[in-house]
C-alpha cells in the first residue's frame, strides 16, 4: 500500500477517534460512539499491516492474540465494582508500549552517530520519559485501588525533594541524548528513572483521588502515544495521541472540580495528610457512637413516611446493588417514597454508582443527583447510608481543619434519623473520621453491608 | 517537501488537535465521565501502530524483536481491554433507555422487563 493512500485511511480512522469522543459525551450516543472508535481502531491496524513496510506477520499475530486475549478475559471478567483499576491497567500497558516503541526506536537508529536529527530524538525522548511514568504511575495506581498496597498517601520527610531530583536527572539524561550522547545506556537510565518516578508521584497520593490521577495518566500516554508519531512520521498516532492528550487533560480538570480538588493540590498535598490531628479532635467531641440491630432499623424504615439511600462504595464492594434495590422494593410496597442520593464521585469514580445501580435495574427517576437530593434531606425520615463515607462526612462543610473541607457533600445530617451500614469504626478510604457517626441522631448497624442489607430486608418482610 | 516543512505541517496539525480534542469533550456530564476516560483510554491504544511498525520490520536484532514483540502484547490488550471495559459500562446505561416517565403516578417502579 502506498504511503498516499494509508495515509488517507488514517484520516478516516482520525475522524472516526473524533466522532467517537463526540458521541462518547452525550448518554444516548455513548455506546455507539464506543464502537465507531473501534471501528477506526480496526481500519487503522489493518492499513499498518498492509503497509510496505511490514514485512513479518507472524510474531505480530501471535503478539495480538496474546495481549489481545488477556484484555477481552480480563475486561469481560472484571466485576463493575473494579472498573477503575481495570481503565488504570489498560492505560498503563499502553503507555508502557508507547516508552517500549521509543526505545526501539532509539536502539536501531542511533548506533550510526549523527543519524538522529534533533527533532527526532526529542520526540524519542518525551515518548519514552512520559510512557513510562504513565506505565509504572498506573501500576501503581491499580494496586491501589485493588488493595494490593495500602489506599492511603505513602509519604515521608524530603519526599518532593528525592521526587525532584530523580525526575531532574531522567530529563538530564534525556537532554544529553539529544545533545548528541546517543549512549544506549544513557535511554536505559532515562526508562529506569522515569518508571522511578512514575511510582514516587503516585504513592504519595490517597486512593480516593485515584479517579483524578488515573484521569491524568490517561492524558499522559495520549501525549506519549503523539510523540511516537513523530517518531514514526505517522500522522495517526500524532494526531490520535493529541486529541487524548487533550480531551484527557480537560477531563481530568472536570474530574477534579467535581470532587472540588484543584489538580495541584491532588498531586502535591498528599490527601488525608493535611491535619488529620484537627479532623480527629473535632470528630470525637461530638459524643459516642450509637448502634443498633437490623430488626429497629427494619421497624424506622417501614414505618417512615420518606426514605432516602445514600449508596457508597461499601455497597460497590459488598456487591450489595441488587440487595439494596430488593429493599428498596419491599419498603415502596409498604407505601414508603424511597429514593437514591447520589454524590457525584460516590464509588470510586464519577459516574460509577450510576453504572452500578443501573446494573440491578433500579428506575431512573428514582436516581437524584446531589443538587436535586440536597434540599429533600430536611423533610426525610431516615437516611440509609451504605457504606458511604467521605461523601456525608459534615466536616467538608464545617470544619475548616479537615482535609476534604470544602469538598460538596450530600447534606445527610439535616434528615430526622441517619442509620449507617458500616463494616466497622474504621475510617473511609481517604483515611478521615467522620463526626457524623457521633451524632445524636445516627444509628450505626455494623457488619457487612449486603448481609446486613439481607437482614433487613427479613426484618422488612416479616413486618 | 523538506524535511522541516513536513514536521512544521505535523506541529500545525498537532496544535490543531489539540484545540479539537479540548472542543469535542466540553461538555459531559459527570454520569459519563468514568466512560468517556475508559474510551479516550482505548482510543491511545493506537500505539499499537507503532508497535506493528516495530515488529514488522526487516533485518531486526534481537533486542528489537523482544521490545517489539513485548509492545504489541501491550498495545492490543491496550485497544482490547479499553473498547470492551467501556462499552460494558454503558451497556449498563442502555438497559433503562425506554423505561423513564410513565407509570410511576403512583409511586411504584415500572414492572420488571
Amino acid at each position: 500500500m502506498s504511503r498516499t493512500t494509508s495515509d488517507l485511511l488514517y484520516l478516516v480512522t482520525i475522524v472516526t477517534f473524533i466522532l467517537a469522543l463526540r458521541f462518547l459525551s452525550r448518554p444516548d450516543t455513548a455506546r455507539l460512539g464506543n464502537w465507531i472508535g473501534a471501528a477506526g481502531m480496526l481500519l487503522a491496524i489493518a492499513v499498518t499491516l498492509a503497509k510496505s513496510e511490514v514485512v513479518s506477520y507472524f510474531w505480530i499475530a501471535v503478539g495480538m492474540v496474546i495481549g489481545g486475549g488477556f484484555g477481552a478475559v480480563a475486561a469481560r471478567r472484571v466485576k463493575m465494582t473494579a472498573m477503575p483499576q481495570m481503565v488504570a491497567l489498560f492505560n498503563g500497558v499502553g503507555g508502557g508500549a508507547a516508552a517500549l516503541i521509543s526505545w526501539a526506536e532509539f536502539h536501531n537508529r542511533a548506533p550510526e552517530p549523527g543519524n538522529l536529527k534533533l527533532d527526532v530524538s526529542i520526540a524519542i525522548m518525551l515518548s519514552a520519559l512520559i510512557g513510562s511514568i504513565s506505565f509504572s504511575g498506573s501500576m501503581v495506581a491499580f494496586a491501589k485501588l485493588q488493595e494490593l498496597i495500602g489506599g492511603r498517601p505513602i509519604t515521608y520527610p524530603g519526599q518532593q525533594l528525592v521526587n525532584g531530583l530523580v525526575f531532574g536527572t531522567a530529563v538530564a539524561a534525556g537532554i544529553t541524548i539529544a545533545a548528541g550522547g546517543e549512549e544506549q545506556w544513557l535511554m536505559w537510565a532515562l526508562l529506569v528513572l522515569a518508571s522511578i518516578f512514575g511510582v514516587l508521584f503516585v504513592l504519595p497520593i490517597g486512593g480516593a483521588d485515584m479517579p483524578v490521577v488515573i484521569s491524568l495518566l490517561n492524558a499522559f500516554t495520549g501525549l506519549a502515544a503523539a510523540a511516537t508519531g513523530f517518531e514514526l512520521e505517522n500522522n495517526v498516532l500524532i494526531v490520535s495521541g493529541m486529541l487524548v492528550g487533550a480531551s484527557g487533560t480537560l477531563l481530568t480538570v472536570m474530574m477534579g472540580r467535581a470532587m472540588n480538588r484543584s489538580i495541584t493540590n491532588v498531586l502535591f498535598g498528599a490527601f488525608g495528610q493535611v491535619s488529620s490531628g484537627a479532623a480527629a479532635a473535632a470528630s470525637t467531641d461530638g459524643g459516642s457512637v450509637r448502634s443498633a440491630g437490623a430488626e429497629d432499623v427494619a421497624v424506622m424504615l417501614a414505618y417512615a413516611h420518606k426514605v432516602v439511600l445514600v449508596p457508597g462504595y461499601g455497597l460497590a464492594v459488598a456487591q450489595a446493588q441488587h440487595d439494596v434495590r430488593q429493599l428498596a422494593d419491599l419498603l415502596e410496597e409498604k407505601g414508603v417514597e424511597v429514593s437514591y442520593a447520589i454524590h457525584p464521585v460516590a464509588g470510586r469514580m464519577p459516574g460509577h454508582m450510576n453504572v452500578l445501580l443501573a446494573e440491578a435495574n433500579v428506575p431512573y427517576p428514582q436516581l437524584k443527583e446531589m443538587d436535586e437530593a440536597n434540599p429533600e434531606f430536611g423533610r426525610t425520615d431516615v437516611v440509609l447510608v451504605v457504606g458511604a463515607n467521605d461523601v456525608v462526612n459534615p466536616d467538608a462543610r464545617n470544619n475548616e481543619g479537615s482535609p476534604i473541607y470544602g469538598m460538596p457533600i450530600l447534606n445527610v445530617d439535616q434528615a430526622q434519623t441517619v442509620v449507617v451500614l458500616k463494616r466497622s469504626m474504621n475510617p473511609g478510604f481517604a483515611g478521615i473520621e467522620n463526626p457524623l457517626f457521633f451524632n445524636p441522631k445516627t444509628v450505626m448497624l455494623f457488619g457487612d453491608a449486603k448481609e446486613s442489607l439481607g437482614k433487613l430486608i427479613e426484618d422488612v418482610k416479616g413486618l | 517537501m523538506s524535511h522541516g516543512q513536513l514536521r512544521v505541517f505535523e506541529l500545525t496539525i498537532l496544535v490543531l488537535a489539540i484545540f479539537l480534542g479540548f472542543e469535542v469533550v466540553s461538555k459531559v456530564p459527570t454520569l459519563l465521565h468514568t466512560p468517556l476516560m475508559s474510551g479516550t483510554n482505548a482510543i491511545h491504544g493506537i500505539v499499537i501502530v507503532g508497535a506493528i511498525l516495530v515488529m514488522g520490520a526487516g533485518g531486526k536484532d534481537t533486542l528489537t524483536w523482544v521490545i517489539g514483540f513485548v509492545a504489541v502484547i501491550l498495545a492490543s490488550a491496550n485497544v482490547v481491554g479499553g473498547f470492551v471495559v467501556t462499552d460494558r459500562m454503558l451497556e449498563m446505561f442502555k438497559r433503562r433507555r425506554p423505561e423513564p416517565a410513565p407509570a410511576d403516578s403512583d409511586g411504584k417502579p415500572p414492572p420488571e422487563q
